[in-house]
């Protein structure tokens, strides 16, 4: 059985149809890529597959791990392994990361029938993952995201999945505001969770990421479809040609 | 935002866990106001000459102001006009007098404090907070005084004071809040039944956390109890309060007068949890809280602090107040009110500053759910002489759904051009960004509601007792009923 099975899927925002019949399989264990220009309806599908409420889907069905996605909660899916690193974090002012951290730790938890995580188990464990992101204990203490630098909000993105360790994580254009080195960073925190049990799907407008983070496929979305699938190779094409070829392509109109 | 929406109305939906009434036998007095019921409830209590010499000048008073239409109408509320000869002014539950020991209780009455989860018997020690528990008007119990008279601290009800220590009752009663104040001041003074009184003498901090739980139980009965603290030099105490009521249809009046006095280095700290019966969904019943709280620091160097979270309540009229008059004094004021469904609060602070070198801090933090009105009303005044005084506010609002309403009223007043002032206002939303995100953490969309206001909340929070902030967060998360269009 596959991890992620999406059928035919239709959504609309308000009156416009933004993704026009999605097809995707994801197995455990494998990395995909949907790479596309801007308004391409990327990040609609990031946000739909973690049940975003304000987009309407029209068709098709979405299986994670067997079970209807599109039946689920946002808070349903998390718990059951579902792991969406946002494109731009949201700021929780009076709520300190470790207790932000630490009570999605044990709604998951607690919604698997294991037993809540206390404070001196968990801080050990959370010290742990910071070091491999390469981040500050202070980062711990302060608000969730407020006044967090854009590579700091990136990174607490991935230190909260380190923390979750999802089944599927969905990582909506992480790459984008980080410098070199925090992209460096981030890359290797992703990187040290890929396991086989894990499936990984990365959001991107840049191939740039893909030199750090190397997929298993890549998948070209233009225009609400996946107009190409192939190996770590078509990021490159698509660096090298731009995102116009394929878009002529996928118009049906020969190469310039 | 459905099952947001649906989260909220869920919150809603629980009940009020503290509305139960209790099956005692009542003494009370027959409805209606008049100076024969002023002389019945001084008569009840054994009173002094004193004292009803000062309740029928505050009754002539107050009946002056009611013959006049003087009940305030400035505040930013509504209701219908209060009708004050058609509720009993006295009830008290019918008991032996003169008790030994908590022994000697009416068992329904500790039962009742038991449901309410204060820690009555002194077996429960542990906890360290001595209670005085006022049942509708009158004060039952008192634990661990005789721990406290060892260090000459005075906690007792209002009526053993007047009989036991009427030398302080009679030169601090009124010195901070008037009969003449105000209208439901001068009505309080007239009737009020009992209350708590405090004296921590000179030097002495007081060695635990003092505390009160008021409760009305009677039907037709307003309560009006009256708590009078004074910290002598040198000497600091912290006192809470709680609250709560049994549910009723009718509107129930309470009315009560709160006075502080700080002598030179002396400090208060005066914190509020104030969950009385805020009706149910559609607005019907609900206690009418209007009360009077204000403290002096008449001493250099004193402190009075005041927290205070409002979650009860059809209507809050409260203004807990400083007046900064011995030098460097310090005045501060924390607070949570929480309105939905139809509640309206009108509450803020007033500081004064006469002294040099006084300086006031307020942090003011109103939610507004379903149709609830919130509305900070504060007042900054710096006096000609009080050089080098400081004020900082902070004043936020913070809207869930779109039908209540934040309202904010900031009255400052500066005749010392040395002074620093300092205003921070904001008003936000819960947003549906913020939700999504909590909930795609694995949080149930209740449980983010919560995170998120009590996020909002902790610069208050913080300010009080551990066990007090737990119980705050609490009654938060269970008050946040609304409905969200």
């Amino acid at each position: 059985m596959s991890l992620l099975e999406i059928k035919n899927l239709k959504v609309r925002v308000e009156d416009r149809e933004i993704l026009k019949g999605i097809n995707l399989t994801l197995n455990a264990g494998e990395v995909h890529s949907i790479m596309g220009p801007n308004g391409s309806g990327k990040s609609t599908l990031a946000q739909v597959l973690a049940r975003r409420e304000s987009y309407q889907v029209t068709g098709g069905e979405i299986l994670f791990n067997g079970k209807d996605l599109l039946a689920m909660k946002p808070e349903e899916a998390a718990c059951e392994g579902l792991f969406l690193a946002f494109q731009y974090p949201v700021e929780i002012p009076g709520i300190s990361n470790a207790y932000f951290l630490r009570s999605a730790l044990n709604a998951v938890r607690k919604y698997r029938g294991q037993d809540e995580m206390d404070a001196m188990d968990f801080l050990p464990m959370l010290r742990e993952k910071l070091k491999l992101l390469e981040m500050d204990d202070k980062l711990l203490n302060r608000s969730v995201n407020e006044a967090f630098s854009g590579g700091e909000k990136k990174r607490n993105e991935i230190l909260q999945m380190a923390v979750l360790e999802p089944k599927l994580a969905i990582l909506d254009e992480t790459d984008s505001g980080l410098d070199i080195d925090a992209l460096r960073i981030v890359a290797q925190g992703v990187n040290a969770m890929r396991s086989p049990e894990r499936a990984m799907l990365v959001v991107t407008h840049y191939q740039r990421l893909l030199n750090y983070i190397v997929p298993d496929r890549v998948h070209v979305l233009v225009e609400g479809r996946i107009v190409r699938s192939g190996g770590p190779e078509l990021a490159l094409e698509l660096e090298d040609q731009g995102y116009s070829t394929i878009e002529s392509v996928a118009r049906g109109a020969s190469p310039a | 935002m459905s099952s947001n929406t649906d989260a909220i109305r869920e919150l809603a939906q629980r009940e009020y866990k503290w509305g139960f009434v209790t099956d005692i036998g009542e003494d009370r007095a027959p409805k209606g106001l008049n100076e024969d019921i002023i002389r019945f409830v001084s008569a009840k209590k054994n009173e002094p000459e004193f004292m009803l010499e000062w309740r029928l000048k505050a009754y002539r008073y107050w009946e002056s102001l009611e013959k006049s239409h003087a009940e305030p109408k400035w505040a930013n509320i509504h209701y219908p006009p209060i009708d004050y000869q058609n509720s009993s002014y006295y009830s008290a539950p019918k008991q032996k007098p003169n008790l030994k020991s908590l022994d000697e209780l009416d068992p329904e009455i500790l039962r009742t404090y038991e449901k309410l989860g204060i820690p009555l018997a002194e077996q429960k020690m542990l906890a360290g907070v001595a209670v005085d528990a006022v049942f509708d008007s009158v004060s039952v119990a008192t634990t661990f005084k005789e721990k406290l008279a060892e260090v000459g601290v005075i906690f007792c009800s209002f009526s053993d004071a007047v009989k036991n220590h009427p030398e302080l009752v009679k030169k601090y009663l009124g010195t901070v809040v008037p009969y003449t104040d105000n209208f439901f001041a001068a009505l309080n003074a007239a009737v009020f039944s009992d209350g708590s009184f405090v004296y921590v003498p000179k030097g002495v901090r007081c060695p635990m956390e003092l505390s009160t739980y008021f409760r009305i139980n009677a039907a037709e009965t307003g309560q009006f109890e009256r708590t009078l603290i004074v910290a002598d030099e040198g000497a600091s105490v912290s006192y809470l309060e709680g609250c709560t009521a049994p549910i009723r249809d009718e509107n129930q009046l309470h009315a009560a007068v709160v006075e502080l006095i700080a002598l030179d280095d002396a400090q208060i700290k005066y914190s509020t949890v104030q969950n009385w019966y805020p009706g149910d969904k559609n607005g019907k019943g609900g206690i009418y809280n209007f009360v009077t709280k204000r403290g002096a620091c008449r001493g250099k160097n004193s402190k009075i602090s005041w927290t205070q979270v409002e979650t009860g309540s059809a209507i809050t009229w409260k203004y807990p107040s400083c007046i900064l008059q011995g030098e460097n004094s310090v005045g501060e004021f924390y607070s949570v009110a929480l309105t939905n469904n139809y509640q309206q609060a009108d509450t803020g602070t007033k500081m004064i500053h006469i002294g040099k070198n006084t300086r006031s801090t307020i942090v003011a933090k109103g939610i507004s759910a379903g149709h609830g009105q919130n509305t900070y009303r504060g007042q900054v005044k710096i006096m000609k002489d009080a050089t080098g005084a400081r004020n900082y506010t902070q004043c936020d609002s913070l809207l869930i759904g779109d039908k209540c309403g934040a309202h904010t009223f900031p009255y400052i007043e500066v005749k010392n051009s040395t002074a620093q002032m300092e205003h921070e206002a904001s008003t936000s939303k819960i947003g549906e960004d913020q939700m999504f995100y909590l909930r795609q953490r694995g949080l149930k969309a209740e449980d983010a509601v919560s995170m998120i206001v009590n996020g909002f909340c902790k610069r208050v929070f913080r300010e009080l007792p551990m066990e007090f902030a737990v119980e705050a967060q609490k009654l938060l998360s269970v008050s946040l009923e609304g409905s969200v269009g």
